[in-house]
């Protein structure tokens, strides 16, 4: 075989290579987790939640054409005090029942800047939440930990990806109670996400 | 002239409506600081946070725990504002007056 005709093979190698890794932010340790806080005049609520699942396909070699879906599941949204969990999760509220998942599908990516293993970048994207869906960008900060994941799950090899993001939305944007409640319960609620995805390696 | 009547088992039931008011006040006050004088509302759970040291994300777990709130204070004041509020239909009746 001559050498010309490796030349295919190997870009094909360095394609297989470079494609993006697909991590699932299915969490086992149950780390991951978006915190919200509502600060009203008359009150003020936080919580978080953890029931996070959802596919990132990253590549730190090409991050700008990183796409995935972040899925959050409404149930899993606690606040300490039990009648707000209740109202939380009710029809007047969230409608967990009919409105069972909170999501994010990212679409493009702007202001792309790479140092080492960190990635910055202005996600822009599809938020949906009540039902509603609406374009939103995001800042989100991507660190790509190579074969860190045995460190974290023992007998399993591979990458972690750790996604942060902080971002605020308006509930009302999404049909929640509009222009109702808001002494009590902000119109605006501040989103915090760090979660953290594997791709395994053979 | 006295009653008899109210001066037995009826000042007696007005002291003790009267004295579980005051305790019950108290006891929320001091339970109330006690957990911590927590001015948002009752909580049953509290979050606690632990450190992935791998990814450095604070992971968040619930611990069930009782932080009684303002509205537990509130509830508190309104019981014994109903004892205080009954212990005056054990009153002292007037002397009437003959002419």
């Amino acid at each position: 075989m001559k050498l010309i005709h490796l030349i295919p093979l190997a870009s094909l190698a360095t394609a297989v290579y470079a494609a993006p890794q697909a991590f699932d932010f299915k969490d086992p340790k149950g780390v991951n987790n978006a915190v919200f806080q509502l600060d009203a005049p008359l009150e003020s609520i936080n919580g978080s939640a953890n029931g996070i699942s959802g596919t990132v396909n990253f590549d730190l070699e090409n991050p700008t054409a990183t796409t995935g879906k972040i899925v959050v599941s409404v149930a899993s949204l606690t606040v300490p005090n039990p009648m707000q969990n209740g109202h939380m999760h009710s029809d007047k509220w969230l409608d967990a029942a009919q409105y069972p998942e909170i999501t994010f599908e990212a679409k493009s990516l702007a202001q792309v800047k790479t140092d080492g293993d960190v990635t910055t970048a202005e996600v822009t994207g599809t938020f949906s939440l009540h039902g509603v869906a609406k374009d939103l960008t995001v800042p989100v900060k991507f660190t790509y930990l190579p074969d860190k994941l045995s460190a974290r799950v023992p007998n399993l090899k591979g990458d972690l990806l750790v996604i942060r993001a902080n971002f605020v939305i308006n509930r009302e944007d999404f049909n929640i109670n509009k222009g109702q409640y808001e002494d009590k319960v902000s119109p605006t609620i501040n989103l915090s996400l760090a979660i953290a995805g594997a791709a395994l390696k053979p | 002239m006295t009653d008899p009547d109210f001066d037995g088992k009826e000042a007696t039931m007005k002291r003790i409506l009267q004295w579980l008011a005051v305790l019950i006040l108290l006891v929320a006050g001091m339970t109330w600081l006690a957990t911590g004088a927590n001015r948002g509302w009752t909580k049953t759970s509290v979050p606690v946070k632990t450190l992935d040291q791998v990814t450095g994300i604070e992971g968040i777990t619930y611990e069930k725990k009782f932080r009684p709130g303002v509205d537990f204070l509130g509830a508190a004041a309104l019981g014994a504002g109903l004892l205080a509020g009954a212990s005056l239909f054990f009153r002292k009746p007037k002397p009437t007056t003959k002419h």
